[in-house]
């Protein structure tokens, strides 16, 4: 059996030091607070009039839908929907040619730029995420998680959303090894993260083929599936199904990540090198 | 007079130089194009999927939701493609660009407009006009509402030139703020697509008379589709958008100066 060694605490360490970066910037924080509340509150009012036209959409009530409201602005920044965390380090480095100092550290790129993205979203989670669920519990009538397990479900698929989140912005960031310039590859994939992860629009409420599609799709496990398993949409082994999805994507996308990465360091130039 | 045509010359220059550099990466180029096209694009296939299980949304039809949606994506497109640089006035301050851009014989808030052009922004107008241009096809015109119509579109293009100049100057205060301004301009932006009906009353007159989105198109709306106001409102407020686009931009640009007599250099 493996024990806690050195390279271990090596992650925690790049985790902590990420998590106290953001933290520097105590008034983007306030801001983006203020910012999430304002489109949360937006959000709640749409929802409510379309769940008071339609009582029983998806198969959520008004309650439902409010409460998926705020729990979307509350990850929207904590999985990094539409793009940014460390990844966007990645992908300024590559663009740069710093990169090259990045792989010959004695440390995976891939482990040291997840270990960075976790500890910035414990950050976002804290602040960004907690702080407008309180504004919108005053506000409004949320629900609280249904049961202890399904809060325990929960915590265990906010970081597994990071994860599959990161897998996909690593590979948008590669795109920089051969494009130079990650941006447009990047808005292309913010565009399909807003859509498919539910921020726009709950994915129980697309129809037929769609809504199989987008229920299947990797960005179904950054908001729709911790947000159904703290509903209590998602129990029993249902539960289980919902999280061995996402640990399914993060393992696919991770996987992907390490190929992507050989083939770039195997094919491409380092700029100045 | 010659003097505004002055610094609309300086701006397209700049523009230009811009439009020129982002073609070093054209890839990227038109990625973002279609991107920025798609994101969008996917915003109303959302409100489409939201009729899906509806007749109505408090008591506004589709198109004439697609024409509210429209009228305010075209007046932000409009705002963030000649305007929307500003957002980036904490970053010229944190490294000291502000200060070499006003040394230069042209305004400054001309200068920190047409920086980073980019026509990539143009993805948003084309996608506004083809949901607008759709949804027209349903209203009933008259001359008097094409007149109202094309008056919705400048003062709502106005009004969010007012919002992301006077937002953006919090960050002469504070550099890193950028977001605040976010809740204000796309969050306007947000509101709109939807019928206000849907908000309480309060938020209405907030919407009214302390951040005026709802003459972005809200009320000239009212009168172009020929629907009772659900909130009583005065009539004449439907006619009221270019004055409702004046006082945005005239105290927008108050609030610019303030910021930049504020302003003291990073160095200093």
């Amino acid at each position: 059996m493996r024990t806690i060694g050195g390279s271990d605490l090596l992650y925690v360490a790049i985790a902590t030091r990420a998590f106290r970066r953001y933290s520097t910037y105590q008034a983007a924080t306030l801001a983006g607070i203020f910012t999430n509340s304002v489109f949360g509150i937006i959000g709640s009012f749409a929802y409510l009039a379309l769940w008071r036209a339609n009582a029983n959409a998806g198969g959520y009530d008004s309650g439902d839908a409010v409460t998926y409201v705020w729990l979307g602005q509350a990850l929207l920044m904590t999985v990094a929907v539409w793009g940014g965390g460390t990844t966007d380090d990645l992908a300024e480095r590559i663009r740069t040619g710093d990169v090259a100092i990045d792989l010959y550290r004695p440390i995976g790129l891939v482990q040291w730029y997840l270990a960075g993205d976790l500890g910035r979203a414990c950050y976002h989670l804290l602040t960004r995420g907690l702080a407008p669920t309180v504004v919108g519990a005053v506000l409004f009538d949320l629900k609280a998680p249904e049961s202890p397990v399904a809060l325990l479900g929960f915590v265990l698929a906010v970081p597994l959303a990071v994860v599959v989140s990161f897998g996909i912005r690593f590979l948008v960031a590669s795109s920089a090894f051969w494009l130079l310039d990650q941006s447009g590859v990047k808005v292309m994939s913010g565009a399909f993260a807003i859509f498919f992860s539910g921020l726009m629009l709950p994915l129980v409420l697309f129809p037929g083929w769609l809504g199989t599609l987008a229920q299947a799709l990797p960005w179904a496990a950054f908001i729709q599936v911790p947000a159904d398993i703290w509903l209590g949409k998602r129990t029993g082994g249902d539960l289980v199904m919902a999280l061995g999805f996402q640990v399914l994507w993060a393992v696919v996308l991770l996987g992907c990540c390490r190929l992507v990465l050989g083939a770039a360091t195997r094919k491409v130039v380092v700029q100045g090198g | 007079m010659a003097e505004a045509l002055q610094h609309a010359r300086r701006y397209l220059d700049i523009a230009w130089l811009w439009i020129r550099a982002a073609w070093a990466y054209p890839a990227s180029f038109v990625m973002l194009a279609i991107g920025n096209a798609m994101i969008t694009s996917l915003d109303f296939v959302g409100l489409w999927i939201m009729f899906s299980h509806l007749d109505d949304l408090a008591g506004f039809s589709l198109a004439e939701v697609g024409f509210l949606y429209g009228a305010s994506s075209l007046g932000l497109g409009i705002a963030d493609t000649l305007i929307g640089s500003v957002e980036r006035i904490g970053t010229y301050v944190r490294t000291g660009r502000l200060d070499q851009m006003l040394t230069k014989p042209v305004p400054l808030l001309v200068q920190v407009c047409a920086d980073q052009f980019t026509l990539r922004r143009l993805g948003r107008i084309t996608q506004a006009l083809v949901v607008f241009g759709w949804a027209a096809a349903y209203v009933d015109w008259s001359p008097l509402r094409v007149l109202v119509t094309v008056s919705m579109v400048a003062s709502g293009a106005a009004v969010f030139f007012g919002l992301f100049v006077g937002f953006s100057c919090i960050q002469f205060w504070t550099t890193d703020a950028s977001e605040f301004a976010n809740a204000f301009t796309y969050g306007g932006a947000t509101i709109t697509q939807y019928p206000l009906s849907i908000f309480p009353r309060e938020v209405l007159v907030a919407l009214t008379f302390v951040i005026p989105v709802a003459f972005v198109n809200w009320y000239p709306a009212l009168f172009v589709l020929g629907r009772d106001d659900p909130f009583g409102m005065p009539g004449w407020f439907q006619f009221a958008s270019p004055l409702a686009a004046v006082v945005t931009v005239a105290a927008s640009l108050l609030v610019w100066r303030t910021g930049v007599r504020h302003y003291t250099s990073t160095g200093s």
